[in-house]
């Protein structure tokens, strides 16, 4: 199978170039990763991040054919060749398809991803209905894998000002627990014409996430929120 | 090389869930402390844990601490130290109440308490029937939990370094463990991180096997580290094979399958575990189900063109109760073998899983090791935690979501420890002057290699003989030819060869060193598993098929050093409660 796959090593180039492989794969090899992990036998010197292999952890998200996506959940029968692939767009490369995801994290810590929630701690769980904690679904199962936010072209323009979407979903998350009594503060927060309105909605986190998760949704309810209230 | 040396009350060594767990303590006592992750911490591989974290809440009914000592205990073939199990199953309650007030999401039942579900081993009333015990985020409970640990975390200001790799470990003298050496992955630096307390939570290592349910990272660092250092391994024998690794893949499917009502079929459509296991069937013990699948297989009875899987039936559950309770394995089976379990059965096969063995500690986290006369001498400012320590709980077989138990009370435990240790020691200890020269030789013969062999090739030739050698069922001359073997790997593993020799992110060279602690493991998981004649929980001998209490009621403890073996009897007395007296252990 034939790859073309971004390489950078600021050790030793000048620039990157992308690189050629050809892989003869056995039939065990199913996903892009596990291509991948055969071309590294070819080639120990090509670096990716990989861990569960199984599109829990988030750590093998780069762009495939020009989209977004993990590796380990990417099926090699429905990637056309040669595979392109690229590190993820809009962030600083570290050295191939790796790149440098501190503004990525500094948005997601900069909504404070916790529970905030003052009041004495009860001495058993704190009660919480089936239906509040339903509300909660479609949120907390981000992984952070950074495909959405390094797909959307307000967030390329403004890594260090727009939350992006991931960071969004994650706010929102947050907004929508019951449990949380900071909600005030936390849409205090996004007012900004920056943090949350920078989204045009053009729904690329949508169209790339990997769990099937939609922040623009989350991002919707933030703002009908705020408008709620300003009125 | 010079390397630079920073200054820490406490390091901690991994950033699953029991090293974010510790690390709470360390950070919310106001102490300095430093947390190192290959990885970022959400990426650790607690974040792939399935099915619920056991804790007798009695949410669902009666249940008591009591019941899940007990099943804890028959779990671990009374391997396991019932000082240990007694203050894991009395913590849990406390350590899922905290998760919960972190902002875990927890599944709720109508009264708005945790939902928790019934899982394999789990009993009422001591065996008598299944109980519900398992708190969970539908199917996704390591996720939900290394999240709201992480947030917990960030909120606690903890400061971490992600995508560094720690090396080895350093002692002085008297054995005193003072740090360690790490590699900061991104410039390829190397550092001397100097602490009054270190934690190891290094996680698991079943990437040893070739067919594995664990991520690329779990390669046993903290054992490997231990190994290099003198510290003894305990228990490696004992490996948790999965009863539902995706077949093919090896990817988990959550017990919590059979837990909320699906059950193993054989190639005739027949529900096998009624014959291994008459009572709770396929909610029997882990080992229990293994050993009957492989049966199954071996005896003609499995599925598939090759007769090499089992089938995994919950159609019958309904396709609401599957989206709502188990939509994490809905979606690794369509993804990964185009099978949607709403229609058609999921392809399983017994899958390396666990590690119960690990670097000794008690119940405090403090890593023990013989000295003198005394078989649990406390090594000074080392603590272990999670699935790389061994307190031991899980003895010969874990019971399912004990893991996740484990890694919450012990890490906490071992944080409280080490927050003592730190006040009653001030004051850094001086390391030794050759503290990182273990490190930066293993560095420079990496460097300098010149006709070595692929890291791969040694790895692969690795988990080939850990798979055929050290299996479900194993074989006296199959366990011999494996020790062989093993040492043969080990030694090819000491002349591998990178082309790669950037300093930027190099993943060759982070390979390479992962496979230095996986060959440890290996080894003494090879050797450990030679040496005992009998059978118990995981480990399953052709030769001697009977557990053997009179002669093998005992730890295993592995030295590197010359593959020396050394036994402490297991601990039977619990804390407070009556010892469960060993017993024929059926399901």
């Amino acid at each position: 199978m034939h790859f073309r796959i971004f390489r950078y090593d600021p050790d030793k180039d000048e620039k990157p170039y992308m690189q050629d492989y050809q892989v003869a794969l056995e039939p065990s090899d199913v996903m892009l990763l596990d291509a991948l992990v055969r071309i590294k036998e070819q080639d120990d010197t090509l670096s990716l991040r990989r861990s569960c292999r199984e599109g829990v952890c988030g750590s093998d998200a780069m762009n495939i054919n020009g989209k977004n996506g993990l590796a380990c959940v990417t099926k090699l029968t429905e990637v056309k060749e040669p595979v392109e692939l690229r590190p993820l767009p809009g962030l600083p490369v570290v050295r191939d398809l790796i790149v440098d995801m501190t503004q990525f994290f500094n948005q997601y810590h900069s909504i404070k991803p916790y529970l905030i929630n003052n009041d004495p701690e009860p001495d058993r769980e704190r009660l919480q209905s089936p239906e509040d904690r339903e509300e909660l679904n479609g949120l907390y199962e981000c992984i952070l894998c950074a495909c959405c936010s390094t797909a959307c072209p307000s967030f390329w323009w403004n890594p260090d000002k727009f939350v992006g979407p991931a960071g969004l979903l994650q706010a929102y998350r947050f907004i929508a627990d019951t449990r949380d009594k900071a909600v005030n503060e936390r849409l205090d927060e996004l007012i900004d014409p920056y943090r949350l309105f920078r989204c045009h909605t053009i729904m690329n986190c949508a169209d790339v996430c990997p769990k099937g998760l939609n922040p623009a949704i989350a991002i919707g309810k933030i703002r009908s929120m705020l408008a709620k209230r300003v009125i | 090389m010079s390397i630079s040396v920073r200054k820490f009350d406490a390091v901690v060594v991994g950033a699953g869930g029991a090293g974010l767990r510790a690390a709470l303590e360390l950070s919310e006592a106001g102490l300095k402390v430093a947390v190192l992750s290959k990885v970022f911490p959400t990426r650790s591989h607690t974040v792939a844990a399935q099915g619920g974290v056991g804790a007798a809440l009695g949410n669902m009914g009666e249940d008591n601490w009591l019941w899940h000592m007990y099943d804890t205990i028959k779990g671990s073939d009374w391997m396991g130290d019932q000082d240990s199990i007694e203050f894991l199953v009395r913590e849990a309650p406390q350590v899922v109440y905290e998760l919960e007030h972190y902002g875990m999401p927890f599944d709720r039942n109508e009264d708005g308490t945790i939902y928790q579900r019934p899982f394999g081993g789990h009993s009422m009333n001591f065996g008598e029937r299944p109980v519900q015990r398992a708190c969970c985020a539908a199917d996704r409970t390591g996720h939900a939990m290394v999240h709201a640990l992480y947030q917990r975390n960030v909120r606690a200001h903890t400061q971490f370094f992600v995508e560094w790799m720690a090396l080895d470990l350093i002692r002085d003298s008297s054995g005193q463990v003072l740090g360690v050496t790490a590699l900061e992955m991104e410039t390829g630096e190397v550092s001397l991180l100097h602490s009054r307390a270190t934690l190891f939570a290094t996680g698991g290592s079943a990437r040893i096997f070739a067919s594995t349910t664990n991520a690329y990272i779990n390669t046993g660092d903290g054992l490997g580290m231990c190994a290099r250092a003198g510290v003894p391994l305990q228990d490696l024998e004992f490996w948790q094979f999965h009863p539902t690794g995706l077949a093919g893949a090896g990817v988990l499917i959550t017990e919590a399958v059979r837990g909320e009502g699906g059950y193993l079929l054989n190639k005739g459509g027949e529900r096998f575990m009624e014959r291994y296991a008459p009572n709770l069937k396929d909610l029997a013990s882990r080992d229990v189900v293994s050993r009957a699948m492989a049966t199954e297989i071996k005896e003609g009875r499995g599925a598939g063109k090759n007769g090499d899987y089992l089938l995994l039936k919950l159609d019958h559950l309904g396709a609401e109760m599957i989206e709502k309770r188990l939509p994490g394995i809905r979606e690794i089976s369509m993804k990964f073998v185009d099978v949607d379990p709403i229609k058609e059965p999921i392809p399983v096969v017994p899958t390396a899983h666990y590690q119960m063995g690990g670097i000794p500690t008690n119940y405090l986290g403090e890593v023990i090791a013989p000295k003198g006369g005394d078989l649990r001498s406390v090594v000074p400012g080392f603590y272990a935690a999670g699935e790389c320590g061994c307190a031991s709980v899980h003895g010969a077989n874990r019971l399912g979501t004990n893991s996740l138990t484990d890694l919450l009370v012990f890490g906490k435990s071992s944080g409280k420890s080490m927050v003592k240790f730190l006040a009653e020691n001030p004051g850094h200890k001086d390391v030794p002057k050759d503290a990182a020269e273990r490190s930066l030789a293993r560095l420079a013969r990496l460097e300098g290699q010149k006709g070595g062999e692929p890291v791969y090739e040694v790895a692969r030739d690795m988990r080939r003989t850990m798979q055929l050698h050290c299996g479900v069922f194993r074989f006296p001359d199959l366990l011999a030819e494996g020790v062989k073997k093993i040492r043969e790997v080990a030694d090819r593993a000491t002349r591998t060869e990178i082309k790669d020799k950037s300093k930027v992110f190099n993943t060759a060279r982070v390979e390479a060193l992962e496979l230095d602690n996986l060959i440890e493991v290996a080894r003494a998981s090879l050797v450990s598993a030679q040496a005992r004649q009998e059978s118990r929980g995981a480990h399953d001998r052709a030769d001697f098929p009977q557990r053997d209490d009179a002669n093998w009621l005992k730890h295993t403890l592995w030295f590197k050093d010359g593959d020396r073996l050394q036994y402490k009897p297991v601990t039977l007395k619990p804390l407070t409660a009556e010892t469960i007296e060993p017993k024929v252990r059926t399901y």
